[in-house]
């Protein structure tokens, strides 16, 4: 039975074009970019060409303001700690959310213990960030102000734009975690008013381990990685060449395609949001109605566990994730859907389906009825389902 | 992630349900923890003649909950009160580190239900069983933070492993 991937969020596919542009690569036994013999021009050039497809990705005219990372993460530690080491004689006040990734949560918690205050930002019930809460929070302190663009566990998409108008005009450093938003939606560096932007090749279907962080000219910022003059002085290291070329390459389809993968993921998205009621009851939508990624949903199955759910569905060969506790390797319910509000037996019962352009419409039909088989399964199971019932 | 002994009692759980007539049920965890069992027992001749349980939780707690009830089932009350947490993991043949707290589930439910009966029996009334809101260490072992897994002392009210508040979940 063929394994139906609705765990997109977690990995991409690397497509067969971008398979091919990079296998070439290898049996082409690039040099070293900073050679200045012919073979080290040679890969200098496509270095280049990458970083002008990615470049165009993001609306960036500078294409310099493109520093080539080992991936997402990297990005946003770079972004922070590099913003903070070099802004510290201004000040010490990093403003964040409480919806962040765990690289942005964790990279000003480092920060913290070294001494820089920190103010994070509550969301409404539907996980949006009101622009006029960090407008308060900026004082004469502030260098930094850190929103993620996309949420990975509601899809939510932050008012961003709005955002980069209040830190302009305060002249605060911006930066925004776009890992699960570049290549997806369009994003536009230069309407969104961001300083720095941290992305992910394989957001957009090229290989792991490679990624990207814009730096608009001008802007403070320390290297994370101390070393050579790669990437125009701002990450030493000699560059992930394949890699990189295999980014360049998903940067270009991604643009090309754009139009037709939205379309494409949209129509997966309504159809799952219109059946569901056919199939479940009692469940709640996490993901906003109007601002989110439309290749993600969250479901929250009331009265059952996550990891249950996921573990049954994958007995079916489909793939999906879980924000619960249990599959995180600890307790915690997530801190993300915990600020939405709901209560620890909702979030534990949290299912992220995040689609893709390898996806059909039978691929939701197949994955429905796997759902319905689940939850009528560990529903009966379930002690709270049979409060529920008992209690009226 | 979990092995196959483990996949067949989650995949098959055994002994599923409620006994409307039990002669003594327990209940522990709650949502806050990310598990619940109740353990439903019916005793004859000081017996388990019959057991069952209803779980919400993970794949783990599920099939510790499963495979309890098969170790538990036609055990003197003298022999099930011996039972421990170990025997349940052993019996499935391991469960992932971060997963052995799942296992304490399983016998604490357990006891509690054999206590129940014993205190029906001896006459001894108490109100009908509510959920309780709160984290109780019925195993009487070590206390772990409910959100990174790493060894706190009782009644702190922060994490300093992994910076979470405390006072909602364990006062």
């Amino acid at each position: 039975m063929k394994i139906i991937n609705l765990d997109h969020i977690s990995a991409n596919p690397i497509l067969p074009e971008i398979k091919d542009v990079m296998i070439k690569a290898i049996q082409q036994d690039y040099a070293n970019p900073s050679s200045q013999h012919k073979s080290g021009e040679q890969a200098a050039e496509a270095l280049v060409k990458a970083r002008k497809s990615v470049a165009k990705l993001i609306n960036c005219a500078v294409e310099k303001e493109i520093v080539f990372t080992s991936g997402g993460t990297e990005s946003i530690n770079h972004a922070i700690k590099g913003v903070a080491l070099a802004n510290a004689d201004k000040g010490k006040h990093i403003i964040t959310s409480n919806i962040e990734h765990n690289a942005v949560i964790r990279s000003i918690r480092r920060l913290k213990s070294a001494g820089y205050k920190v103010t994070s930002i509550s969301v409404d019930n539907q996980c949006r960030v009101n622009p006029q809460d960090v407008a308060d929070a900026i004082c004469d302190e502030t260098i930094l102000v850190s929103i993620m663009h996309s949420n990975n566990e509601t899809g939510t998409i932050q008012p961003i734009e709005e955002i980069g108008k209040l830190t302009k005009e305060k002249k605060v450093i911006f930066h925004t975690d776009a890992v699960d938003s570049v290549g997806i939606v369009p994003i536009d560096v230069q309407k969104l008013g961001v300083d720095l932007l941290s992305f992910a090749s394989n957001t957009f279907y090229g290989p792991a381990g490679v990624g990207g962080l814009y730096i608009r000219r001008g802007s403070r910022v320390f290297p994370l990685l101390d070393g050579g003059v790669q990437e125009h002085n701002k990450r030493a290291g000699a560059e992930n060449l394949i890699g990189i070329i295999g980014m360049g390459k998903a940067a270009q389809l991604a643009r090309q395609d754009m139009d037709k993968r939205l379309a494409h993921v949209k129509e997966i998205k309504e159809k799952i949001l219109k059946q569901l009621p056919d199939y479940i009851d009692e469940y709640i939508i996490n993901t906003h109605p109007e601002y989110s990624l439309p290749s993600l949903l969250s479901i929250s199955l009331k009265y059952i566990e996550g990891e249950s759910v996921m573990l049954m569905l994958d007995d079916e060969n489909i793939a999906v994730s879980t924000r619960s506790a249990c599959a995180t390797g600890s307790l915690r319910a997530s801190h993300v859907l915990m600020s939405l509000g709901l209560n620890h037996a909702d979030a534990q019962g949290t299912l992220v389906i995040s689609f893709g352009v390898d996806n059909t419409k039978e691929d939701v039909d197949r994955f429905l009825t796997a759902l319905k088989n689940a939850v009528t399964t560990l529903r009966d199971i379930s002690p709270l389902y049979n409060k529920r019932n008992s209690s009226g | 992630m979990y092995n196959e002994t483990v996949m067949d009692h989650f995949r098959n759980p055994r002994n599923v349900g409620v006994l409307e007539d039990a002669d003594g049920v327990g209940e522990v965890g709650n949502p806050i923890c990310g598990d619940m069992m109740t353990v439903y027992l019916k005793i004859k001749d000081d017996c388990i003649k019959d057991i069952r349980f209803q779980t919400f939780g993970c794949g783990s707690a599920i099939a510790v909950s499963s495979m309890l009830t098969e170790i538990a089932k036609g055990k003197s009350l003298n022999d099930a009160k011996n039972i421990t947490n170990m025997d349940v993991a052993e019996a499935l043949e391991g469960l992932p580190t971060n997963k052995l707290h799942c296992s304490n589930l399983g016998a604490d439910a357990l006891q509690l239900a054999i206590k129940d009966y014993e205190d029906k029996k001896a006459g001894i009334t108490k109100p009908a069983p509510i959920r309780v809101e709160k984290h109780e260490h019925t195993h009487g072992d070590k206390c772990y933070c409910p959100y990174c897994d790493i060894e706190i002392s009782e009644n702190v009210t922060f994490c300093e492993a992994c910076q979470s508040n405390l006072e909602e979940h364990h006062h």
